[in-house]
């Protein structure tokens, strides 16, 4: 079943990418390519295989509970790119209905 | 050119350590080696000059002082800008993050400081390491120094390239699915994947977080296998490390042998699709192993033509997630107006190249409701069944040995706008970052049809990693004597050599 280009659309909006139209048309095929070549896993991998997420086997890893150093807000703020009283300044997360 | 840039990173240490040359002028002939080739070769996003020689004349205070010189005090090494470096642009060749200087430095670097290394630079790379070329960059293309028509390979392009062309003894990459050991092998150069957890991703942008694997490129096997000692070891700012001794890679790298070792040719690793020179230097290789004395047959991993395909779900998939945090609200690239939505969708379309929008969405495919079961979750399952194929061959041979990618350097843009093609350089590589094991690319000779370099992947178990440098070391002295000189003297591609 061919991937189409309304899907790929759809999956440029979860992805947060605003892709130009040209983009949209260019991505759709090689994904569709892509995406049968890789459905081959489907033919090897029969109910009853368990899955490996991560190769070394390590389970729950806490460190001790005990306060370390960390970056000072200035360091924290360096890379921003607006801030405004010693925080983050971002655009309008929440729009009327 | 001067001297120095010809002496292996063992040989610089001596040297400067017994006081024969100082670490400053050391870090200058690298410099000044950077600015005669490096218009050609195009490894480095960011030459540190100054940064540099500060670092080499702390080690030579250090030195006059009496006080005791790390492993690699005075010895530059070139580092892959996915690596967050504090006071150093780090890119991960990507618009999105042009400029950023990270406020806090990766667990590697910071061994290496420790060590003596002088960082000498960041070097270029595929967008956030999804690549096998570096064309994927968004600055520019490195060159391979054998032919600068031909690509260094990738994603650890640049660092691949720097050491071999004498920009630096040493650098520093990540492999997530080749992207050390096939831009090793093209450049005729020494790359190892450690075992995954040997060694700390903290301050290694990440890209797929099971599978990336930080470790180095050196121009003889010793010098990877120093850099790869004082690089590694478990560290409790990344919870996947494992707090397990460093395998004796120095002391394997010093005694090559294989008399009396059972080594495993993948019978799955040739055929159609590999060239004819590569497997020509593979076969000789063989020979030699037999030659000195190891014990070669060939083994059946079944599974590993589902590596490729299983690849490229998982690692997309981890991408999807991974690069949700490049937003344009905390640092990075920020464009456009409107909610923070808007903005964010417009900042990660003119931040990031084609190649990464392909893997964001293919991975939001694969992890999507209705996809995640026939997809992601068969790609896990593919997994487990590549690492029994491992399991399978460890129980009957010490290590097994495969090409490293089924062809020479391919021409610049060749397969730039043919993902299939491209993702077809990291077949032989994949198997080891699924299974989390260690394997190494080292020179065998150059392909006869066009004189470029072929590399040996060697695998080992997870944390045997000594046994990829006791093989390497023993193929790098056969073939060094037979050819009477190291396989890079024999590299034309820069102008005026």
């Amino acid at each position: 079943m061919p991937i189409t280009r309304d899907e790929v659309a759809h999956l440029a909006r979860l992805s947060r990418l605003a892709l130009s139209d040209e983009e949209l048309d260019h991505l759709a095929p090689q994904l569709d390519q892509i995406i049968s070549a890789v459905a081959q896993v489907q033919e090897v991998a029969a109910d009853g295989i368990p899955p490996t997420t991560h190769a070394t086997g390590l389970t729950n890893v806490y460190r001790a509970d005990e306060p370390v150093p960390c970056l000072t807000p200035e360091q924290a703020l360096s890379g921003a790119p607006a801030v405004e009283l010693q925080r983050f300044k971002v655009p309008r997360i929440l729009v009327e209905e | 050119m001067s001297d120095l840039i010809k002496k292996t990173a063992a040989e610089l240490a001596a040297a400067i350590a017994a006081g024969e040359v100082s670490a400053a002028e050391v870090t200058q002939a690298h410099l000044d080696r950077i600015g005669a080739v490096d218009g050609e070769v195009k490894a480095f996003l960011h030459v540190a000059a100054d940064d540099a020689l500060a670092q080499a004349r702390a080690v030579d205070r250090k030195r006059a002082a009496g006080d005791p010189l790390g492993a690699l005090a005075g010895v530059p090494v070139a580092v892959k800008d996915l690596f967050a470096t504090a006071g150093m642009p780090t890119t991960c060749g990507s618009k999105i993050l042009e400029g950023w200087v990270p406020p806090y430095e990766s667990t590697i670097t910071q061994r290496l400081r420790k060590a003596g290394a002088v960082l000498i630079g960041k070097t270029n790379m595929d967008e956030f390491a999804m690549g096998s070329s570096t064309e994927n960059s968004g600055f520019w293309t490195s060159r391979n120094p054998w032919d600068l028509s031909k690509v260094p390979g990738g994603s650890s392009g640049g660092s691949a390239a720097a050491v071999a062309a004498h920009e630096a003894p040493l650098a520093l990459g990540t492999d997530t699915g080749g992207s050390i050991r096939q831009p090793a092998a093209v450049c005729g150069v020494v790359g190892t994947k450690p075992t995954y957890g040997g060694n700390s991703r903290y301050g290694v942008v990440a890209f797929a977080s099971s599978l990336d694997t930080p470790g180095p490129f050196g121009r003889t096997v010793l010098d990877a296998a120093l850099l790869h000692e004082v690089m590694s070891g478990h560290d409790p700012c990344d919870s996947t490390s494992i707090d397990a001794p460093v395998p004796p890679v120095v002391e394997a790298a010093r005694h090559g042998d294989v008399a009396g070792l059972r080594i495993g040719i993948v019978s799955e690793f040739s055929g159609d699709g590999y060239q004819p020179g590569v497997m020509t230097r593979f076969t000789e290789a063989v020979e030699v192993l037999e030659a000195l004395g190891a014990k070669v047959t060939e083994i059946s991993c079944p599974h590993f033509k589902y590596a490729l395909p299983a690849y490229y779900l998982i690692a997309p998939s981890e991408v999807s997630s991974n690069l949700a945090r490049f937003d344009g609200m905390r640092y990075g690239l920020r464009v456009g107006g409107g909610s923070a939505e808007e903005v964010m969708a417009a900042s990660r379309e003119a931040g990031f190249g084609a190649e990464v929008k392909r893997r964001i969405m293919l991975g939001t495919y694969a992890l999507s409701s209705g996809y995640y079961d026939a997809y992601y979750g068969k790609a896990q399952q593919v997994r487990t069944l590549i690492i029994r194929d491992f399991d399978n061959a460890f129980s009957q041979v010490d290590v097994l040995i495969s090409p490293p990618t089924p062809t020479t350097a391919f021409n610049i843009g060749e397969r730039a706008d043919d993902p299939m093609a491209m993702y077809l350089a990291d077949l032989c590589t994949i198997p080891s970052n699924l299974a989390g094991n260690a394997a190494i690319s080292v020179p065998i000779g150059l392909a006869p049809e066009d004189g470029l370099p072929v590399g040996l992947q060697v695998m080992a178990p997870p944390l045997a990693d000594e046994r990829l440098y006791r093989v390497a070391a023993a193929v790098e002295a056969a073939f060094t004597e037979r050819w009477g000189h190291p396989l890079l003297a024999e590299a034309k591609g820069l102008s005026g050599e």
